[in-house]
């Protein structure tokens, strides 16, 4: 399945051991991977996306797509094998229209309660098992569009078990009830309450007069400072942001809304404007076994600066993004996004215009990296406030749970 | 007469490479670089000496120091502007010496007796009036400006020593030196170089495109993923607008990043940077270390309503500490931070130092 990187971790006398298998999206430099991954899709009658541009021989191993050549170019419309709303949902992510982890995940799930309401069980087949059958198709589509992120992989673990564990006894309405349920359940608790949980705890963390600094756009980060200023505490706000993505902007714009007093500057002014900063607040992708922290690229530049000003750093994360993986660099696991996206015009001339003409010239365009939990000081949860190294701690307790 | 003339001259002369300083500080005037900002403040230097009306060494001294205080302040950030004046200053006061017989030893031993009796020997010096004064200065001149046109290649002929096969370097923005340097030791290595694009300018693309021409495999990255990236870096190679009298740089901003990430990573931080640029001046001076420019560059105008609750800032420089570096090569060759001190004390005059 595609989601090899997320079955069991060995855990000692828990479970038996289970040999992880490598996920297909960081093999793509191995022939036979790819030639497997090509005959599971034409299998399940979904369409091969193709790399794009020359590709940095470090990341070799990675796709890296453009945004100009979707999937849905070479589907046929509308699609027999995958639902509608799962073919809307991979174009959005694809095109970048849904972004941020939080919010991929919850379009993730409203989309599967789509599925799940217009499903019906085929004769002689049991639900429990079919609907598993029929989502693993859309999961490697939207896989193909845009790789699944953590938070969205655990998000599909748990519907998973959730659908076989239906008795099979059950009626089809009373299942579909039950499993939508079921996932208004997640959304509410591992999203919504967890966010406002972790609200209260970090706005013990902010005093008046605080000067907190922000990096690009973390749905979580910002409910936490526009709970602080509906509850009146005294604080200004500094917006870092880097292209290409100019997330920030986006932050800075629902944080001026609400009134909130901001300055923005570009990821190089870091050493600039730092000694003025009493905070830091970051927003994590993931949250890895060995305490590393997957976030978009430029935290962990951030996080070193911060550490050398003796700022502090707080992450803030909530426990469904807690990962099992573990990593040590910003190699081996990454996502590329379209390198034409690197290219800018000023004064009316683009520098990088041609660069796929020049053989040797190259342009990455990184998504994601990892912060060492050295450079980290505090993460906030919804379980409370832990230190970066607890991680494993929590999966241990969550596993336990389940 | 001949004589009005050839001042008049000289001023409209002087006037124009004011205007221009100021024009090329704010980002309107085409963009110079460094060398030739150094070779034109020589040249121009060079004619005063020749074309002003002075009789003794003291005579030209103050003529090239009032001008070289209204060059200063046209373009503070500038200051290869005010390192060729004190470097000419130096080289009247040397000329001085010479003339008058005296051996330069006396002069720059800091004895005692010297500190004591400082205040008398100063007054009476350079009143003298020498015949042939004036060709010696600008015979050193050009000596000079044949030291200044040589510089980038003096520089580049060190790469050898410094670069191996298969390395990967990184670098940021656009550094005519560093350029220089790279293809010099890619006519015999083979080796690959990351440039950060260095936003909001993004220089980096213009040195990417004009390394990746003679076969040298570039890459360009965002400046957010300088940290990611450094694990695999070799060497980390830039260079400077200012290196600063204790050793540390006034490099373009986000300079300071790289420097951390790369002690974060021992990696060797190396800096690449002519004699011309190395300034008395000392970091402590705030308010004249910065310079910001127009912050459309961060949030352009057509972000439209927040412009106006927002405070935007783009500075333009960075200050790097002494500790972070490893190497500077300049033409004189390679040096250790900790003896910038002593490269200074042979190309100024302390008492030049504050012009």
């Amino acid at each position: 399945s595609g989601l090899g990187m997320f079955s069991t971790i060995i855990c000692g006398f828990l479970s038996p051991l289970v040999v992880k298998r490598l996920p297909e999206h960081v093999q793509v430099d191995d022939p036979a991977v790819v030639k497997r991954l090509a005959k599971k899709l034409e299998r399940q009658q979904i369409p091969l996306r193709s790399d794009y541009g020359y590709k940095v021989s470090l990341f070799s191993h990675l796709h890296q797509y453009s945004r100009k050549a979707p999937l849905t170019q070479l589907l046929s419309i509308p699609s027999t094998v995958i639902h509608p709303s799962i073919v809307r949902l991979g174009l959005q992510y694809s095109q970048g229209i849904v972004a941020g982890s939080n919010a991929r995940s919850v379009a993730l799930l409203h989309a599967f309660k789509q599925v799940i309401r217009d499903y019906t069980t085929p004769p002689n087949e049991e639900l429990s098992r079919d609907l598993v059958n029929k989502l693993k198709p859309y999961i490697s589509f939207l896989n193909q569009c845009r790789p699944l992120s953590a938070s969205m992989g655990n998000a599909i673990k748990y519907i998973k078990k959730e659908i076989s564990n239906i008795p099979s006894q059950c009626k089809e309405e009373e299942a579909k009830t039950k499993l939508l349920k079921c996932i208004d359940r997640y959304i509410e608790e591992k999203i919504v309450l967890a966010a406002k949980a972790i609200s209260k705890y970090a706005i013990e963390k902010i005093s008046d007069g605080d000067v907190i600094l922000v990096y690009g756009c973390s749905s979580l980060v910002n409910h936490i400072l526009c709970e602080a200023f509906e509850k009146s505490r005294k604080f200004r706000v500094i917006v870092v942001d880097s292209r290409p993505r100019l997330e920030g902007r986006e932050a800075l714009r629902r944080l001026v809304q609400r009134g909130i007093s901001c300055t923005y500057v570009l990821i190089s002014a870091l050493s600039y404007i730092l000694p003025e900063v009493s905070k830091v607040f970051l927003g994590a992708h993931a949250l890895l076994a060995n305490g590393y922290v997957m976030s978009r690229v430029g935290t962990s530049q951030i996080a070193l600066v911060a550490r050398t000003f003796n700022v502090p750093v707080l992450v803030c994360c909530e426990t469904y993004k807690f990962c099992e993986r573990v990593q040590t660099d910003s190699f081996v696991s990454n996502e590329l996004d379209d390198p034409d996206d690197l290219m800018v015009t000023r004064k009316g001339k683009t520098q990088l215009e041609n660069w796929q003409d020049v053989s040797s010239l190259g342009l990455l365009n990184l998504v994601y990296d990892v912060t060492p939990p050295d450079f980290v000081d505090l993460v906030i949860t919804d379980l409370g406030m832990i230190p970066c190294t607890s991680v494993p701690v929590v999966l241990r307790v969550k596993n336990l749970d389940q | 007469m001949p004589g009005a003339d050839k001042e008049t001259d000289l001023t409209e002369r002087i006037e124009a490479f004011l205007a221009d300083l100021k024009r090329g500080g704010s980002g309107t005037g085409p963009l110079r670089g460094s060398g030739e900002m150094a070779r034109e403040t020589t040249y121009l230097l060079r004619r005063i000496t020749a074309q002003a009306r002075w009789s003794s060494a003291g005579d030209l001294m103050e003529i090239i120091r009032n001008e070289g205080r209204r060059m200063t302040a046209a373009q503070p950030s500038e200051t290869t502007v005010g390192n060729m004046v004190r470097r000419v200053l130096k080289i009247i006061r040397e000329e001085y010496a010479r003339s008058r017989g005296s051996s330069e030893e006396t002069e720059q031993q800091e004895s005692l007796h010297k500190l004591l009796t400082a205040g008398e020997l100063s007054e009476e010096n350079f009143r003298q009036h020498f015949v042939h004064l004036k060709a010696n200065v600008i015979e050193a001149i050009n000596e000079l400006l044949t030291e200044l046109d040589g510089t980038t290649d003096n520089i580049a002929m060190q790469a050898l020593e410094h670069i191996h096969s298969n390395e990967v370097i990184m670098t940021v923005g656009r550094s005519r030196t560093v350029e220089a340097f790279l293809k010099d030791a890619a006519r015999k290595r083979k080796f690959h170089v990351i440039v950060a694009e260095c936003a909001p300018f993004c220089q980096g693309h213009e040195m990417a495109t004009g390394l990746s021409k003679v076969g040298i495999e570039t890459t360009v990255i965002a400046d957010a993923a300088i940290f990611a990236v450094m694990s695999r870096v070799n060497k980390v190679i830039i260079g400077t607008q200012t290196v600063l009298a204790n050793g540390g740089l006034r490099a373009v901003n986000g300079t300071h990043s790289v420097a951390l990430a790369a002690r974060h990573h021992s990696t060797p931080l190396i800096i690449c940077a002519p004699m011309f640029k190395l300034s008395p001046q000392f970091p402590n001076e705030e308010d004249t270390f910065h310079k910001f420019v127009s912050p459309h560059e961060v949030l352009p105008f057509t972000a439209g309503e927040i412009l106006s609750k927002v405070n935007v800032h783009c500075p333009v420089f960075d200050y790097v500490p002494p500790e972070l570096i490893t190497l500077f090569i300049s033409n004189i060759g390679g040096n250790a931070p900790s003896y910038i001190y002593r490269l200074m004390s042979e190309l100024y005059h302390p008492e030049d130092h504050k012009l």
